[in-house]
C-alpha cells in the first residue's frame, strides 16, 4: 500500500537514520517547530468534539478545506511534557496537510512504529495512534458535514 | 504543603524536588528518570540523572514479563547503582511510570528508593536546571537478589481467588474504560482487549484523583477521604490494584502501600489486557 507522498518522504528520511538516539534528535527536533493551531481555527478552551480520545498529552485536531479537496490539518497539545505528541503533529501536518483526503484516510495507524520505533509503551502508542485517527475523523466529517 | 506535614504513613519515600537539587552531585544518590513519553528524557533532564526506560529495560523482550534476576543485576551495574546507592525515580505524568520503575524495583527487593515528589512537571515548572548530556557511570559490582513475585504481584487466578473471596479490587483506570464503554467508541484505537468493562466489583478510582493540581501527592488525609471513607478499603486487608498493563496501577500501589501505609497491596500488571481477553471469567458492565 502506498502512503502519501510526503509522508512515504519522511519514512524515507527516518529510515536513513537506524541509531536511535539519531531518530530521537530528529524527531524532538522536529517537536520543537510545534505551532498551536491558529487563533482562527480555534480558541481556548478548545471544543471537546475536537479532542483526540485516550491522548494522555492532551491534544486536539482540527481538518481546515483548503478550497481544492483537500485539508490543512492543525493541532494543539496542551501538555507541556507531550514532546511526542508535538512531533507527530509536525509530521502530520506536513505529511497530510494537501494531501488527497482518500490517501489520509487509507494511512495506517500503525505508521507510528514506523516513526518512533517499536519501543512505545502501548498507552503511548494508542495516544499517538488517536491522533492519526482524529485526523481522519475530522477529515471524514468534513468530507461528509461540508 | 511540606511531605512530612502531609501525614504519611512513610514520608521518607518521598523526597522534594529541593532535595534532589541538593544531591545532585551525591555518589550515593542516582537519579532516575523513567517516562512514559520516549522522547522527553533525551530532549533534556535533569543533570546526572539516567534513564530506565520501561519498554526496553524493564521489559523482557519476549515473554510478557519483567526483566529476571540477571538482567536487573546488568541494569544496576550498568547505572552504577550498588545495594547502598539511594535510587531517586522521577518522571512525566505525575510520576505514573516513575511509581512503575519502583515497584519492579521492589520486585528485586532495592527498597533504598525514593520518588520524588510533583516529578518531572514540577521540576520543570520551577525551572530548575536541565541537560541533554547523558551520564555515564563506573559499572557496580551489584549483586541482584531474585525476584518475588509473591508480595507485590498479583496474577491472574489469585485474582480470580481473591474475587471469589470478595476481595477489595481497585480498578485505576478511567470511567470509560471501566465501564467498557471506551470500547464501542469509533474512531479509537483498539485497546488491546476483546471485551470491555472491570472485573466485579472493583472500585473505579481513576490512579490521577491521588494527585494534587501542582503534581505532587494529595495529604493523608485527602488520601485517605478517597480509599479509606469512599471505597472502604481497610489497611491490614489484602487489596489487588489494577489497571490496563499494570502501569497506571503501580500509581495506586504506591499511594496505598506508602502514603497511607496499607500492608497487602498487590499489583495485577496483566491488568484489562489479560482479564478482557480471558475465556469465561467474570465481567461486569456499566458505572
Amino acid at each position: 500500500m502506498s502512503y502519501p507522498e510526503k509522508l512515504q518522504d519522511l519514512l524515507d528520511t527516518l529510515a536513513l537514520l537506524p541509531e536511535r538516539n539519531d531518530r530521537i534528535e530528529f524527531l524532538i527536533d522536529l517537536s520543537e517547530s510545534f505551532e498551536d493551531v491558529p487563533a482562527e481555527v480555534a480558541q481556548r478552551p478548545f471544543p471537546e468534539e475536537h479532542r483526540v480520545p485516550g491522548c494522555e498529552s492532551e491534544a486536539f485536531v482540527w481538518a481546515e478545506p483548503a478550497g481544492d479537496g483537500t485539508f490543512r490539518y492543525h493541532f494543539a497539545v496542551e501538555n507541556p511534557q507531550g514532546v511526542s505528541a508535538r512531533s507527530l503533529a509536525v509530521i502530520l501536518d506536513r505529511a497530510l496537510s494537501g494531501a488527497p483526503p482518500e490517501e489520509v484516510q487509507r494511512v495506517p495507524q500503525d505508521v507510528i512504529y514506523e516513526i518512533f520505533g517499536n519501543e512505545l509503551s502501548m498507552g503511548k502508542s494508542m495516544g499517538l495512534m488517536g491522533m492519526i485517527c482524529k485526523v481522519q475523523a475530522e477529515t471524514k466529517k468534513q468530507l461528509t458535514d461540508g | 504543603m511540606k511531605i512530612e506535614e502531609r501525614g504519611y504513613a512513610h514520608p521518607e519515600i518521598l523526597v522534594s524536588t529541593d532535595w534532589v537539587a541538593d544531591h545532585l552531585d551525591d555518589p550515593g544518590v542516582r537519579i532516575v528518570e523513567s517516562n512514559e513519553d520516549p522522547l522527553l528524557y533525551p530532549s533534556g533532564h535533569i543533570p546526572g540523572a539516567v534513564e530506565v526506560d520501561w519498554t526496553r529495560d524493564l521489559n523482557d523482550p519476549v515473554r510478557r514479563d519483567y526483566l529476571d534476576q540477571e538482567g536487573f543485576q546488568k541494569l544496576m551495574r550498568r547505572i552504577g547503582a550498588t545495594k547502598d546507592t539511594t535510587i531517586v525515580f522521577y518522571g512525566d505524568k505525575n510520576n505514573w511510570w516513575a511509581t512503575y520503575a519502583l515497584w519492579v524495583f521492589q520486585l528485586f527487593g532495592h527498597d533504598n528508593a525514593r520518588i520524588m515528589d510533583g516529578g518531572r512537571g514540577k521540576w520543570v515548572a520551577e525551572d530548575r536546571d536541565v541537560s541533554r548530556e547523558v551520564p555515564t557511570f563506573e559499572p557496580s559490582d551489584y549483586v541482584a537478589a531474585e525476584r518475588d513475585d509473591t508480595r507485590l504481584r498479583a496474577f491472574r487466578d489469585q485474582v480470580l481467588g481473591h474475587l471469589r473471596d470478595g476481595g477489595p479490587l481497585v480498578d485505576v483506570r478511567s470511567p470509560e474504560e471501566f465501564s467498557g464503554e471506551r470500547m464501542h467508541m469509533p474512531d479509537y484505537p483498539n485497546e488491546g482487549a476483546l471485551r470491555g468493562g472491570h472485573i466485579p466489583g472493583a472500585n473505579n478510582v481513576p490512579w490521577g484523583r491521588a494527585v494534587a493540581d501542582d503534581g505532587t501527592f494529595k495529604s493523608a488525609d485527602e488520601l485517605s477521604a478517597i480509599y479509606r471513607d469512599e471505597c472502604g478499603l481497610s489497611d491490614d486487608e489484602e487489596v489487588v490494584v489494577y489497571c490496563r498493563i499494570g502501569e497506571r496501577s503501580s500509581h495506586t500501589w504506591f499511594v496505598l502501600s506508602y502514603l497511607l501505609g496499607f500492608d497487602k497491596v498487590r499489583n495485577y500488571d496483566g491488568s484489562w489486557t489479560e482479564w478482557g481477553n480471558l475465556v469465561g471469567v467474570p465481567v461486569e458492565k456499566g458505572a
